[in-house]
């Protein structure tokens, strides 16, 4: 294990030199009022530069990340992150761009902005687009807050969201952020949403109903059709979750399914690197009747001119300052256009085929309870190997064993002991193998040696951690 | 057809098809009804690395890199020094291309950063604890705002005109979701009113929100707005640049109870707004009620020291709608940079920072003070940004100065009408001396070329 940096600390080491000022200096007392200047320093640590890039290149050494491990994680999508995407970001005529530069001397960014847009418009068969939040739940809430407007402009005050029981966490939690009361819709047998269930509920008090789909159990919403129509009938919207948007990339569009407003990641479909939880970035689309709600600004371009309006009187105003996460979006746009229409299609395509692959390669071992075709990702269920003594809990861990990261597990609630795996379309058909080998092999150990997993895992930097302590007496700072 | 980035060849399809006992992937699609497929995309065809890096060039090149000026903008998005080494540790795969930490036993660089991160911000701000970051200090603002409210119950929301406009609308944008009412607290000369806080303040405030140094620059004394606001039982909330945190007071040591902000300006560039880090912090008896991702330090089952998310009882994945906040992702790899940055400045290196950026600013304010037709319209203290009013439209002078090769400033009059040809200048340790001369002698001329225009 690496030591805290604080520990490693010298006094009067230092690093980054600054120059001095060059001016005639004065005593801060004769600037700033004497209440308001530092009485004793932070507690900042004395290092070198040699200390910290050891430090932080030995941390590094204790993390999986995608370019050295493979990810199934469902519903993250963890592709992998072309490097040329984060040479374009790092191009000092972007990176270097303040937000406060007037137009005339920001004509690409402008650009790349309003044909990013475009691409995303078409690519999700909505009207427009907004690029300013910075991530998928930012997103959400975007897409939220502007039902609300719409409802509202209608003179209509709605107090529902319905929310499949397979949602993910964000969308209730976003629903009630916006000042919705949360409604849970139940999923049938076959994992979708039960329209009885969701006709039950719909009413003139719901504003609109949160699905994603493919949904969190890989299924295709079948009857989105008809969901669309009684969701439209009783004045209420559909709100689309991007989460798992890699599925259906030219495939079929949530605009056309009835969808009338989503957000993206683009930290998952679109390549950008997740960075350990972020920065992502979650541009909202929305269908034509949902335009004036968008926030402030959007790009526009008039007369040979990209610029930004502010003219949107029935915006729901700023979500973020500025025009949001700006070097994601660089890097979202070069990977579209390296990917190209045909081969966003192909890779939709390659993540649904390797998800079925694997779930092909485990299901005689596995309980899988939903058995029709999955689309980029599928849950199983550890029910048959906890009754052998061996969670899903343990198998997660256990996989961390053979350098594989572990599944999304104990989601979605409504299948015991789930296992989700989203294996997406980067990985080689020998990676597959090797995931479907270990697998087995877990499965089989559950079997015949079930302490190998239940004290899995073993091979990792740190053993079982102790969440309990963590919780219950709660360390958070090392000085304080 | 092949594509970047997936590997399979047809024949590896066919036999994984084969595998799954279907004929061809768009069977595994058969259950999207038939009459949605029909559309065509508008995007381009593939292109190759080498095409793209040229197009995206192409457009780079259609931009003015503030690198290519005398930058005298901030307003929230400061350019500064950015240590060789932060970007070099931004490189590394095992942080760039790693997931969020929740699997600790494969997750702890990750997690020692993010809690390096917590302790760091914690000893800048003076307070007990910080989380992992927020997208921005513009949403954490309302983050901190909903913070407030739940802590003391009630829904009034005092936030000052002179914390950022944009900080301001995104509050504005929030507050309709939770039923919060936000009242702004007026200004007069630039700084909160006393006589109308005082009328504003009444016991259903949750928190008076105010921005250190303000929007226009200025230092305020915070002991008194904390004071004020904690007389009725609501809380104080400061938005703080960490860059002035070496040389300004704790917010904690003059009574904040929630400290928020931008670290930006520690190791990330202005990208054009984004991607930045919010930092939030607060004091122990709160930790339940903050939103966000939190790292503690914890044992494995062997004893030896380890990290871990922590108090994720107050998330969305595991409370949903009952959770503090819907935030998930947030800006690790932002607060990463900010990380190498403190760590590299250090005790020393942040007073430095804050104390050069200050001196220069106050020598180029007083310059530009004495130049005939300026002056300072706002009183007071101030730290590296500072108000001055141009003897001419300020669009005029700006356009002027960007001739000369100097972003001179950002137009003020944008959010406040009554700061008429106003802009708001912004110095750093990157502003070399040699530079702020060169902006002095330059509005000079181009002054004085206006007095031989108008005789």
């Amino acid at each position: 294990m690496e030591a805290l940096i604080f520990e490693k600390s010298t006094p009067g080491h230092r690093e980054a030199k600054l120059p001095t000022s060059g001016v005639a200096e004065k005593p801060l007392s004769e600037f700033l009022p004497a209440g308001m200047i530092r009485q004793e320093a932070p507690a900042l640590p004395e290092v070198t530069e040699l200390d910290v890039m050891r430090h932080f290149n030995r941390l590094s050494q204790l993390n999986f990340a995608i370019d050295t491990n493979f990810y199934p994680l469902g519903s993250c999508t963890m592709k992998y992150n072309p490097k040329v995407n984060e040479l374009t970001a790092r191009m000092d005529g972007f990176s270097g761009l303040h937000p406060y530069q007037p137009v005339e001397t920001t004509q690409g960014a402008l650009k790349l902005m309003h044909d990013l847009e475009k691409m995303l418009a078409s690519l999700t068969g909505m009207e427009r687009v907004t690029l300013q939040p910075a991530a998928g739940a930012h997103g959400e809430f975007t897409g939220i807050m502007m039902i609300r407007a719409y409802h509202e402009a209608k003179g209509e005050q709605r107090t529902k969201v319905l929310v499949p029981d397979s949602a993910h966490g964000t969308n209730p939690a976003t629903a009630a952020l916006a000042g919705y009361e949360v409604v849970s819709i139940a999923s049938n047998e076959r994992g979708l949403v039960d329209v009885n269930d969701l006709k039950a509920h719909l009413g003139p008090d719901v504003a609109c109903l949160m699905m994603t789909n493919p949904n969190t159990l890989g299924l295709f919403e079948e009857e989105i059709m008809e969901i669309a129509e009684v969701v439209h009938a009783q004045g209420a919207l559909l709100y689309y979750d991007g989460a798992n948007l890699n599925a259906i990339m030219g495939a079929v569009r949530p605009g056309d399914m009835g969808f009338d407003v989503m957000h993206m990641n683009l930290h998952k479909t679109m390549s950008t690197p997740h960075g350990g939880g972020g920065p992502g970035a979650g541009p909202v689309a929305v269908a034509k009747r949902l335009v004036p709600f968008l926030p402030t600004p959007t790009v526009e371009f008039a007369d040979g001119q990209y610029f930004l309006s502010f003219d949107r009187p029935q915006s729901i105003g700023r979500v973020r300052a500025f025009f949001g996460n700006f070097g994601v979006l660089v890097r979202a746009y070069t990977y579209m256009l390296t990917m190209g229409r045909d081969g966003l299609t192909q890779a939709s395509r390659d993540a649904v085929l390797n998800a079925n692959y694997i779930k092909a390669g485990v299901k005689d071992l596995f309980d899988i309870p939903h058995t029709q075709p999955c689309m980029h990702e599928f849950v199983l269920s550890g029910d048959r190997q906890k009754a052998l003594g061996a969670n899903t809990m343990a198998m997660a861990k256990r996989l961390l064993d053979f350098g594989i990261h572990a599944p999304t597990i104990y989601f979605p609630l409504i299948v015991h002991e789930a296992m989700m795996i989203e294996p997406t379309e980067t990985e080689s058909k020998a990676t597959l193998d090797r995931f479907i080998a270990t697998l087995r092999q877990i499965a089989h150990e559950v079997e015949t040696q079930p302490e190998l997993v239940t004290d899995a895992p073993h091979t990792t930097p740190i053993s079982k951690v102790d969440e309990v302590t963590a919780a219950r007496k709660p360390n958070l700072c090392w000085t304080c | 057809m092949n594509f970047s980035y997936l590997p399979h060849t047809e024949a590896e399809r066919a036999e994984m098809l084969k595998a799954i006992g279907v004929a061809s992937i768009d069977e595994l699609y058969a259950a999207v009804p038939q009459r949605l497929r029909d559309f065509s995309l508008e995007i381009p065809t593939a292109k190759s690395e080498f095409e793209v890096t040229q197009h995206l060039k192409e457009l780079a090149n259609q931009n003015r890199s503030t690198n290519e000026f005398a930058s005298f903008l901030g307003a929230g998005a400061q350019r500064r020094f950015l240590p060789s080494a932060v970007d070099w540790i931004l490189h590394r795969s095992e942080f760039l291309t790693a997931y969020t930490p929740y699997q600790p036993e494969v997750s702890q660089g990750t997690l020692q950063v993010i809690y390096e991160f917590q302790t760091m911000i914690s000893q800048l701000t003076g307070m007990d604890l910080a989380n992992a970051s927020m997208y921005d200090a513009s949403t954490a603002t309302p983050e901190a705002a909903f913070m407030a409210m739940r802590l003391t119950r009630r829904r009034r929301v005092l936030i000052a005109a002179n914390v950022h406009p944009e900080y301001r609308e995104v509050l504005h944008t929030y507050a309709a979701g939770p039923g919060a009412e936000v009242v702004e607290v007026p200004l007069s000369g630039g700084r909160v009113e006393m006589g109308k806080l005082q009328e504003l303040l009444t016991g259903d405030v949750a928190c008076l929100i105010i921005q250190v140094p303000s929007f226009f620059g200025t230092v305020e004394d915070g002991r008194a707005l904390a004071e004020a606001v904690h007389a009725v039982g609501g809380l104080l909330v400061v938005v703080a640049d960490p860059t002035t945190l070496g040389v300004l007071e704790a917010p904690g040591a003059y009574g904040a109870d929630i400290v928020i902000g931008e670290a930006q300006p520690f190791g990330n560039p202005v990208s054009y707004g984004g991607p930045y880090v919010g930092y939030m912090a607060t004091k122990d008896k709160y930790s339940r009620q903050l939103p966000g991702r939190i790292v503690g330090a914890t044992t494995d089952s062997s004893g030896q020291r380890c990290f871990t998310l922590t108090l994720q009882t107050r998330e969305q994945h595991i409370r949903r709608e009952k959770a503090t906040s819907n935030i998930c992702s947030n800006q690790a790899l932002n607060a990463l940079a900010a990380t190498v940055y403190m760590e590299l400045m250090g005790k020393d290196g942040l007073y430095e920072l804050g104390n050069v950026s200050l001196q220069r600013a106050h020598a180029l304010a007083s310059a530009i003070a004495a130049l005939p037709g300026f002056s300072l319209p706002v009183d007071g203290a101030f730290f590296n940004e500072f108000v001055v009013k141009c003897p001419m439209p300020v669009d005029t002078l700006l356009e002027k100065l960007r001739a000369a090769g100097i972003l001179g400033g950002v137009k003020l009059e944008t959010w406040y009408p009554e700061y008429k040809d106003c802009m708001l200048v912004a110095v750093t340790e990157l502003n070399s001396p040699a530079e702020i001369e060169y902006y002095v002698s330059t509005l000079k001329s181009l002054t004085a070329e206006k007095a031989v225009g108008a005789r």
